[in-house]
């Protein structure tokens, strides 16, 4: 461990031990140890080692590890030892009072290589014992990694004391580590360290699995090298199985940033090239609405989110509404033409942006509900990464259900697949437009306050998307929102399973070139429409 | 009657645009190169290069005013062929510099000692000839092209789908060329050339002679694109933008015309981006980016789609006005400009400047509003229907 590492653990404990325990003074067996390193005698020294590291006193620890790096202070006149922190205060060893300053005579206490390896062995012991959950995890994960014999009575000491499972856990793996690099465990103790190593069944276990060397008897061999075997097939599964999360993940945010899209582009044949400005001014209004929590009531942190969705879905679809009635309703059965205008419209929004904000990244901020992280077996899954996967879905379900139940979901629908025959049916074709051009403006608004917390908030934030938007609607094709949830999370997954193989970039460029060829195969997508609309 | 009367309106323009480009082509490097420094008439060397890049962009405009204005191929991806087009040149270049580089490698470009290539990746042979750097202008662009356009038309890829994928496209080649493995010097491109044919590409003789060359090219992209969209074949093409099923129906193989004209265009925009390179002195993965192809068909839209003649001159003008704007205390408000232009043309100005201008002044000659609202190339089109070859 290297030395500034347990000055700290030292300090920390130091001070730990100095706000919540303040130990009335008494003659004990526990002073009567320390004091004997005033002796400066080795063979002294090394018996209050053993007793103090014995003692179970909450000062021991800053004791032992005072002692491996020097700071304990003894004074051969007055027999008083004295801990030197880090910080530069000093404690009474014995008492754990603060003391104002160390006498001139005192002087370190000396160590030898044979105190060194007794000082090791005790501290490993003691914070294998520490009170401190973290610490004991960390120590017996250390101990795990460095399989040191001269542990091995710490760890089983520990191992009979420990109550938490997890830290129970990794003490069983740690013994086993030390008994099958031991070299003389019994073939039966190996073996059975072999299996415990197994059942972790980590990258580190494999590590441990494969540095054994040849001189082990045969059977252990062979009961590691399957060991090997069976945990390189589990990592494999759960490398599988974190690629798929991670794919997920990211499908999960192109079907965000594209279902805004397929509702304009499939209802309206309408190419919006606004559109990832518009996701764009969903995280900046998250960014507003945190500015005015963080200055005005910071209580209502948490709750950012929620206040920002509807405020962004509200602050898009408006702008949404406002652009179709000014711009696209002029440039219907031009597509080409919307395209360009809107081109020209996303970067007129982004200028816009850059002047009002900045073109700095902005900051905005996660709630507490959405950071962090749990463990899944091998995987680590990010709380914000699994929040927006649920908010996706949901939204997703929200717009079906509307599409399917509500009477502009009908009349959408009608104007998707006819419009002339819509309109003759008496449907205002021109306000369906305008609202389904607000709606899908607003859902990309409320993309913006998802992207919010995993991506940087800054003007360009709409065009690292657009593209990969549009790769999703053409996949999935137009007019059935089941194509784009089928099309971003084959785009999803796809690109992560290519990663590893063929690199981010390279990955990228595959999956490009793979839907330009697969556009050739169904020139309308995966969920193409059928009918006249088609020709349209 | 009308198609008679707008094929001699739209020569006599054809002719003017000619002399124009003609005359500049010479005069500009003539009063470069023979009056004294600082002179009235003399037209400084910064300028004769800022006019060679925006010739080069007139013909990238031609080369996408050939494929949209003609046979309604709307490419995003334009801006590829130029970039590639401009990669072959600049490998050329890069091939002449020689031991003069930082690194004195004879063989070995600088950024590939820098980034520890042991030898010439075999996609760089060659390249030290200029014959072969020139053929390769031409070839890799339309190779490319027309493999991209076989696949394309053949399976009917049309309209808005095209142009994404054509978007797509350049984006997978700018993700290719910023990586430094590609081999073609990742993020800074390939630059600080030395020498062209032996001349030394700084000089101010060698830069008139690109100037000139540039107009040439010009010139001979206009007469190429004059010569397809007034053949047969051009009325065919028009016929497909108009019309593409009915075309189909009478017996049309579209796809081999689009995939032509498609292919010429590509070409053409290659040879744009070679002439690029040596005048602006530095080719990057940034040619490739999504938004330089979008702003290559605005210049088209600006200046008039499906004119050829509107196509070069919208380029220069929006280019003009970018170099103006975004050099003086303006530069914040180009990109709002820029956007305005954008919608602006598109729902104002449908037909561009030349468009609107032909319209108007075939509408006071003939005194007959109502045909002047009427695209004459469509008339064009629908009036002689061909059987199939």
């Amino acid at each position: 461990m290297p030395a500034n590492l347990s000055a700290r653990l030292c300090s920390l404990a130091l001070s730990l031990f100095l706000i919540v325990f303040a130990l009335p003074a008494f003659a004990g067996p526990f002073e009567d140890a320390v004091s004997k390193f005033a002796n400066d005698d080795f063979s002294d020294t090394e018996e209050a080692i053993g007793a103090v590291a014995s003692s179970g006193n909450p000062l021991a620890y800053p004791i032992i590890s005072a002692l491996q790096d020097g700071r304990l202070m003894a004074d051969p006149d007055s027999k008083k030892v004295y801990v030197t922190g880090a910080d530069g205060k000093s404690i009474d060893a014995a008492t754990g009072q603060p003391v104002a300053s160390v006498p001139d005579s005192a002087s370190a206490v000396r160590l030898n290589n044979r105190l060194r390896r007794s000082v090791d062995a005790a501290i490993g012991g003691l914070t294998l014992m520490s009170p401190d959950l973290g610490m004991r995890l960390q120590a017996a994960q250390s101990v795990f990694k460095s399989h040191e014999e001269t542990a091995l009575d710490a760890v089983e000491g520990a191992l009979a004391k420990e109550t938490n499972r997890s830290v129970k856990a990794t003490l069983g793996d740690a013994r086993a580590a030390i008994l099958l690099y031991k070299s003389d465990a019994t073939e039966v103790q190996k073996l059975e360290a072999v299996a415990t190593i197994k059942a972790r069944g980590d990258q580190e276990a494999l590590a441990l699995l494969t540095g054994i060397g040849s001189d082990q008897p045969a059977s252990v061999t062979k009961a590691a090298a399957s060991a090997i075997g069976s945990i390189q097939s589990s990592l494999a599964v759960w490398s599988m199985v974190q690629n798929a999360w991670y794919g997920l993940s990211l499908g999960s945010v192109l079907l965000l940033a594209a279902i805004g899209l397929a509702i304009t582009f499939g209802v309206m044949g309408v190419i919006n090239m606004a559109h990832g400005e518009m996701v764009m001014i969903g995280a900046y209004t998250t960014f507003v609405v945190q500015e005015v929590i963080r200055t005005r009531y910071p209580g209502l942190f948490d709750y950012s989110l929620l206040i920002a969705v509807p405020l962004a879905f509200l602050v898009a679809g408006a702008l949404g509404v406002v652009i179709e009635r000014s711009i696209i309703r002029f440039l219907y059965g031009r597509p080409l033409e919307t395209l360009l205008a809107t081109w020209g419209l996303s970067l007129v929004l982004q200028q816009a942006v850059r002047t009002m904000f900045g073109p700095t990244n902005r900051e905005v901020g996660n709630p507490s509900w959405m950071s962090g992280a749990f463990e899944l077996g091998q995987i680590t899954i990010t709380y914000n990464r699994l929040w927006i996967l649920c908010f996706t879905l949901a939204v997703f379900a929200i717009l079906l259900a509307m599409l399917r139940y509500t009477a502009l979901g009908l009349e959408m629908r009608a104007v998707t697949q006819n419009r002339r025959m819509a309109a003759s049916m008496g449907i205002a074709t021109s306000r369906v437009d305008a609202l389904t051009f607000g709606l899908g403006s607003g859902i990309a608004g409320i993309a913006g306050v998802a992207l919010s917390q995993i991506d940087n908030v800054s003007p360009n934030l709409g065009q690292s998307y657009i593209i990969d938007s549009f790769m999703v609607v053409v996949f999935g094709g137009v007019g059935n929102l089941w194509g784009t949830l089928v099309g971003a999370f084959t785009l999803g997954i796809a690109n992560k399973f290519l990663e590893p193989v063929a690199g981010a970039v390279l990955g990228k460029i595959a999956i490009l070139v793979l839907i330009i060829l697969f556009i050739q195969k169904r020139p309308r997508g995966l969920f193409a429409l059928k009918g006249r609309a088609v020709e349209a | 009657m009308t198609p008679h009367m707008l094929t001699r309106s739209l020569d006599r323009s054809a002719t003017i645009f000619l002399l124009v480009v003609a005359a500049l082509g010479v005069l500009i490097p003539l009063s470069n190169l023979l009056l004294p420094a600082g002179s009235f008439l003399q037209v400084p060397t910064y300028l004769v290069a800022l006019w060679g890049k925006y010739v080069c962009y007139a013909i990238l405009a031609l080369s996408i005013d050939l494929i949209w204005g003609y046979c309604g191929i709307l490419s995003l991806g334009h801006g590829a062929f130029f970039a590639l087009g401009g990669y072959a040149m600049g490998m050329y270049l890069m091939r002449q510099i020689g031991t003069r580089g930082v690194y004195g490698n004879p063989v070995l470009p600088d950024f590939m000692v820098f980034l520890n290539y042991s030898k010439l990746p075999w996609y760089w042979y060659g390249f030290d000839m200029f014959w072969f750097a020139a053929l390769m202008v031409l070839v890799v662009p339309g190779l490319l092209a027309f493999c991209f356009g076989w696949l394309a038309f053949r399976s009917r890829v049309t309209g808005v789908y095209l142009s994404i994928i054509t978007q797509a496209m350049t984006y997978a080649l700018l993700l290719a060329f910023f990586r430094n493995d590609f081999g073609f010097g990742g993020n800074n491109g390939l630059t600080d050339f030395k020498d062209i044919l032996g001349f030394n590409v700084q000089a101010e003789g060698t830069r008139a002679a690109l100037f000139a060359l540039s107009c040439l090219a010009l010139i001979a992209a206009f007469l190429i694109c004059r010569a397809i969209v007034s053949s047969k074949l051009g009325k065919v093409l028009i016929a497909v933008r108009d019309a593409e099923s009915r075309t189909r129906f009478l017996g049309y193989r579209v796809e081999s015309y689009k995939l032509f004209v498609f292919t010429v265009s590509a070409c053409m925009a290659g040879v744009a981006g070679a002439l690029y390179v040596p005048q602006v002195g530095i080719i990057n993965p940034s040619e490739f980016a999504p938004g330089n192809s979008i702003e290559a068909v605005i210049w088209v839209a600006v200046g008039g789609r499906g004119t050829l003649v509107g196509a070069a001159l919208g380029a220069v003008v929006v280019n003009y006005a970018k170099t103006f704007f975004t050099s003086g205390m303006l530069a914040p408000y180009w990109l709002f400009m820029l956007g305005a232009m954008f919608i602006l043309v598109t729902l104002l100005l449908p037909k561009g400047i030349v468009g609107t201008f032909n319209a108007w002044r075939e509408s006071s000659s003939e005194r007959r509003p109502a045909e002047a609202a009427r695209s004459a190339a469509a008339e064009d089109g629908v009036t002689e229907p061909k059987m199939a070859e």
